[in-house]
């Protein structure tokens, strides 16, 4: 993965990545359209398919509304990385096969607008802009075989059928 | 090493004679919960993976609260989803407008959860039946999804931070003192991945309602779950209401804790968590005086009858201020009935406020008190959260009960007279 990055600061709730008034929608391009609105008017105009979000800590706290990591998901980013992951984001989005990475070094050090690489694999996050590399913590084989099923479903439903 | 009461639950539910912290487990569920918002995202992801039957039609509750009664044509569309996946799998527990009531008060009060219970909701706020000695965690709808489907959630076993409450609240200090005096010590993010377990000599002098309220905004510390002892104040609510066989966790006495925070409720005082983060606290003393438009006492965090009962004592008689509105919402039928029943809705209606059949409404902007640009609420409800009650230029202030009934009359913020 590859692109531009959308940089966000601690604490990024939920009901700024896609607020309450638009939940009366399931459609996840629809929910795109709205995504970020309430702190980034120019994010679901301007975002490119393939750019990362960095957050810092705690990032998706609050509501349970999955309609969060679906819109990001949505809108084209590729990956979000944030210093932290408020849990309930965090298993929404391994429950629907979108890679998040945890990594405080990277969020502090990766600019808005920097070009960033990231390999899901090894967790190895690198800054092209700068030229700097971060770790990630890799995630567990049992977390890892969820997103490479594409999502918590197609995971139960392959596990169903052995 | 011992386990904490969460873990304990935990464990029973994995089949698993012990777990720590850290170990990712398999768990049996004895409820799963969605309500308007998740539920109809929930039946996309069963029906996409080629589900056609769920686990326990008796297991699922689906409570149609957020938007009801719908306030637009989307929001009614989103209630058929639910309702139709509610009667094509004969879900037993399906809640609509004139029986529902808002989940974290409904589901308690009729019974549907209890003590050493495994419970999933698609929704942050079920961290609340922690009060009644369960493990209570909020998901998403992927997450209920799979429940639906399974009867099982994967789980990180949590570390715990034990709290440890002493003494007596003061007159007109409240469970929601406490939580958010709690969230402003250790921050928003101060319980990630964690449980709060609350323990101590204090736990007996909060009523069930200041419990169902403290374990309600766990998660706004980030907490997995807020939890509390089983002891004869649960015995006696969940009495003629919970009609499974309660089942009593306690942690052990060697349980490893990552952190134990000490309370003395003795020494709290009226507190209000400014905006826009619940853990931006002051005592309503500190912002006494600060204008607003707007008053909303009810949600899951304080829409019960002690919660009203509080709010018809201080504005009985009186009159909410000129230019602000008050808008009351019980959380359930049963304490609408109630309210009506005790004289509470005269009570309300003579002063001057609102009174709404159960919703989330405005708590999450919805609707029943949406704000517009530069309006400010002081609110009974969790969250407050940048255009969380409508516009991103409206403020909430987050309060109690007695805080918010005060404020109202005074049309300001106010601190309730002891």
């Amino acid at each position: 993965m590859r692109g531009k990055v959308w940089k966000y600061g601690d604490h990024i709730d939920t009901d700024v990545i896609i607020p309450a008034r638009y939940l009366n929608s399931t459609d996840p391009k629809e929910l795109a359209s709205h995504c970020m609105t309430d702190i980034d008017e120019s994010f679901a105009g301007e975002v490119k398919e393939g750019d990362i979000m960095v957050g810092g800590y705690n990032f998706g706290c609050g509501s349970s509304r999955e309609h969060a990591p679906i819109a990001i998901q949505a809108s084209g980013i590729s990956c979000v990385i944030a210093a932290s992951f408020a849990r309930i984001f965090y298993r929404n989005s391994i429950n629907i096969g979108f890679p998040i990475l945890e990594c405080p070094e990277a969020s502090a050090a990766i600019n808005a607008g920097d070009i960033v690489s990231v390999d899901t694999k090894t967790g190895v996050i690198t800054d092209e802009t700068t030229g700097e590399s971060f770790q990630a913590k890799p995630f567990p084989e049992f977390i890892d075989n969820i997103i490479e099923k594409g999502g918590l479903l197609p995971y139960l439903k392959e596990k169903q059928s052995m | 090493m011992g386990m904490t009461m969460t873990q304990k639950i935990l464990a029973a539910h994995a089949g698993l004679p012990e777990v720590h912290a850290g170990d990712l487990i398999e768990a049996g569920l004895d409820i799963v919960l969605g309500n308007d918002v998740t539920t109809p995202v929930a039946v996309g992801v069963f029906e996409k993976a080629g589900f056609t039957e769920v686990f326990d039609k008796d297991k699922i509750v689906i409570a149609l609260d957020h938007y009801t009664p719908c306030k637009d044509i989307k929001s009614a569309e989103l209630c058929v989803t639910a309702r139709e996946f509610a009667k094509k799998h004969g879900i037993t527990h399906l809640y609509d407008v004139g029986t529902v009531g808002i989940e974290h008060a409904l589901l308690p009060e009729q019974g549907l959860v209890g003590p050493g219970d495994c419970i999933v909701g698609a929704d942050s706020h079920t961290c609340t039946y922690g009060a009644l000695g369960a493990f209570s965690t909020g998901v998403g709808s992927t997450d209920m999804a799979a429940a639906m489907a399974s009867g099982l959630n994967w789980f990180r076993v949590p570390d715990a931070i034990k709290v440890e409450l002493s003494g007596k609240l003061q007159p007109n200090v409240s469970g929601k003192d406490v939580i958010l005096h709690l969230i402003g010590e250790i921050g928003v993010d101060g319980a990630l991945y964690q449980s709060l377990e609350f323990t101590g000599e204090g736990v007996s002098e909060l009523s069930m309602d200041d419990r169902f309220t403290i374990s309600n905004m766990a998660i706004e510390a980030g907490g997995k779950n807020g939890i509390f002892p089983v002891d004869e104040k649960t015995m006696e609510y969940i009495k003629d209401r919970f009609e499974r066989e309660p089942k009593v966790f306690e942690a052990d006495e060697d349980a490893e804790y990552a952190r134990v925070v000490k309370i003395d409720l003795s020494t709290l005082k009226p507190t209000v968590s400014m905006p826009h983060l619940p853990s931006n606290t002051k005592t309503a003393e500190e912002v006494a005086g600060l204008h607003i438009d707007q008053v909303v006492i009810g949600s899951c965090t304080n829409g019960r009858i002690s919660d009203l009962r509080v709010a018809a004592s201080i504005l009985k008689d009186k009159k909410v201020a000129d230019g602000v509105r008050c808008i009351i919402i019980p959380a359930t039928q049963q304490i609408y009935l109630q309210c009506v029943e005790e004289g509470l809705v005269r009570d309300f209606v003579e002063a001057g406020c609102a009174v709404s059949a159960p919703t989330c409404g405005p708590c999450l902007g919805g609707h029943m008190g949406v704000m517009a640009d530069g309006e400010r609420a002081v609110a009974t409800t969790n969250r407050n959260f940048v255009g969380r009650m409508g516009h991103t230029g409206s403020e909430v202030i987050l309060a109690s009960p007695a805080v918010a009934a005060a404020s109202a009359i005074a049309g300001c913020i106010a601190v309730p007279e002891a």
